[in-house]
């Protein structure tokens, strides 16, 4: 028992870590929150568009969504990273992190909302045009708001699934939560910090889920 | 009923691909004027209504309402028109993400851009005519089928239409209901409105209708009076037809 808490709860080693630990925190907040309002709007976006039923541009939509959500995270990452400066395009770390892991929130949302769309009855576009409003007004405010109310809960859990990505920054030095920990662990020679930095993705993520349990209620209306 | 007919539909044509929907339609409704629409499943009746407003882009002739062809014109005339057509959908498609006051008022603010007030009043006014100004603030599925539909009435009536279309208005209803939203139609007819109606409610047409109209495989194949279409039809398809659903 000794030995357990020696290993994973060594209260020296977690103090004096503490402060790196709690610096990747800011670092994965921010990250976090920064491709969860860019990878949604743009998804957004990319299925208002596709309501336009343009050829080509839902064809174009619809290789990216199917790309984005194919590819795995980190190969993109890695590609990004050590690929790209070879053709003169110099990211950050932090910089190609928010650039995938957003695109690849996009792709999924771009998907989710469009699920949300199609899923409306017929009978609500043409309600709207026949009062004689136009597309774009159909859009904003019969087909969007009923399309999000839908796409909550979905897209809650896919911005979950895809900010924890952002441990995945510690494979090209971004000093997020995981990054730090894992230093620390190296220097330390304790598994404490990671234990510290496994509490810190549970005071994060743990409100994330309360407040997304209680936006998904709220956004729940009365069905005919 | 003066001459001028409000909604003319002339030698009106619709295929979608290969079918042949509408044939060659040619239907006068004249202001103030309640035609009935009868016909079997498939014979393009909710067709030709919906070519009216078009919701469906017809492929041929031509469709006049108060005199202007709303083929012709930009799409902000194609909106401005729809202004003028009032529709009613079997499936009532109110939005349900709204109350009952906001649905009514969305498009009086959007597209005809009334401030909020003077959209409210209307739309309260509206409610009143339907008997439902006490449901304002409900939500849509608060409501029964039969006072959704009346809410759809006077949504599409809150934008002052010309002319009023109705697609099956009560088909999708519990036989209970059905009077509610007749009386209402009733009473918009007596209050002038041009109506174009398609439904099986025969009793409602043998005492609101002015003509009939019995469309068959895309095409009008008898038209006339309540009396003379449903008492003495000329046409052995009408006659076909009638027997089978009275
Ligand atoms: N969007 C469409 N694409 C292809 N065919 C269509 C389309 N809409 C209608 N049709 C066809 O056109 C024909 C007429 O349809 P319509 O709905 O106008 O008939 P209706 O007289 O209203 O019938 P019902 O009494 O069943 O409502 C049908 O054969 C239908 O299958
Ligand atoms: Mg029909």
């Amino acid at each position: 028992m000794d030995r357990f808490l020696e290993t994973f709860f060594n209260a020296t080693v977690m103090a004096r870590y503490l402060p790196d630990i709690l610096h990747g925190v800011g670092v994965t907040v921010l990250l976090a929150v920064a491709i969860i309002l860019a990878g949604v709007a743009a998804g957004l976006v990319l299925a208002c568009l596709r309501t336009a039923r343009l050829r080509w541009l839902n064809f174009l939509i619809i290789c990216y969504a199917d790309v984005g959500r194919a590819l795995p995270p980190l190969v993109v990452i890695l590609l990004f990273y050590f690929g790209l400066p070879n053709i003169g395009i110099t990211l950050s770390g932090p910089m190609v992190l928010f650039v995938v892991l957003s695109a690849t929130l996009a792709a999924f949302a771009e998907e989710i909302f469009w699920a949300g769309f199609t899923s409306l009855p017929r009978g609500q576009w043409e309600a709207g045009r026949a009062t004689g409003l136009g597309s774009l007004q159909v859009l904003v405010w019969i087909a969007l708001p009923q399309a999000v109310r839908l796409a909550v809960p979905p897209l809650v859990n896919r911005a979950l699934a895809i900010t924890k990505m952002t441990a995945l920054g510690s494979v090209i030095g971004v000093s997020e939560i995981l990054s730090a920990a894992t230093t620390a662990q190296s220097f330390s020679g304790s598994a404490s910090p990671l234990t510290l930095g496994a509490l810190a993705y549970l005071a994060i993520f743990v409100p994330f889920v309360i407040f997304a349990r209680w936006l998904e209620s709220r956004f729940a209306w009365k069905k005919a | 009923m003066s001459d001028r007919p409000m909604l003319e539909i002339a030698a009106l044509q619709k295929r979608f691909g290969e079918t042949e929907v509408l044939r060659d339609i040619n239907l006068r409704v004249g202001q103030g004027e309640l035609v009935f629409v009868i016909g079997p499943s498939g014979s393009g009746k909710s067709t030709m209504l919906r070519c009216c407003n078009r919701l469906e882009e017809p492929s041929g002739g031509a469709i006049m309402i108060d005199g202007r062809n709303i083929c012709a014109g930009t799409t902000r005339d194609l909106n401005r028109m729809r202004l003028q057509v009032g529709m009613v959908f079997q499936g009532f498609n109110l939005y349900p993400h709204l109350s009952v006051l906001k649905n009514i008022t969305l498009a009086q603010r959007k597209a005809l851009k009334r401030d909020r007030a003077e959209a409210e009043a209307k739309a309260m006014e509206m409610l009143g005519r339907v008997g439902l100004a006490h449901k304002a603030q409900a939500w849509p599925a608060e409501l029964s089928g039969g006072q959704q539909q009346r809410v759809a009435i006077a949504r599409a009536l809150a934008l002052d239409p010309k002319v009023m279309l109705f697609d099956e208005p009560t088909s999708a209803l519990d036989p209970e209901l059905v009077g509610s939203v007749l009386k209402v139609m009733k009473d918009l007819r007596d209050e002038g409105m041009t109506m174009l109606v398609v439904s099986h409610e025969m009793g409602f047409a043998r005492e609101a209708a002015d003509r009939v109209v019995f469309m068959d495989g895309g095409v009008v194949v008898e038209e006339g009076t309540p009396e003379e279409v449903f008492g003495a039809p000329k046409t052995e398809r009408a006659r076909a037809f009638l027997s089978r659903v009275s």
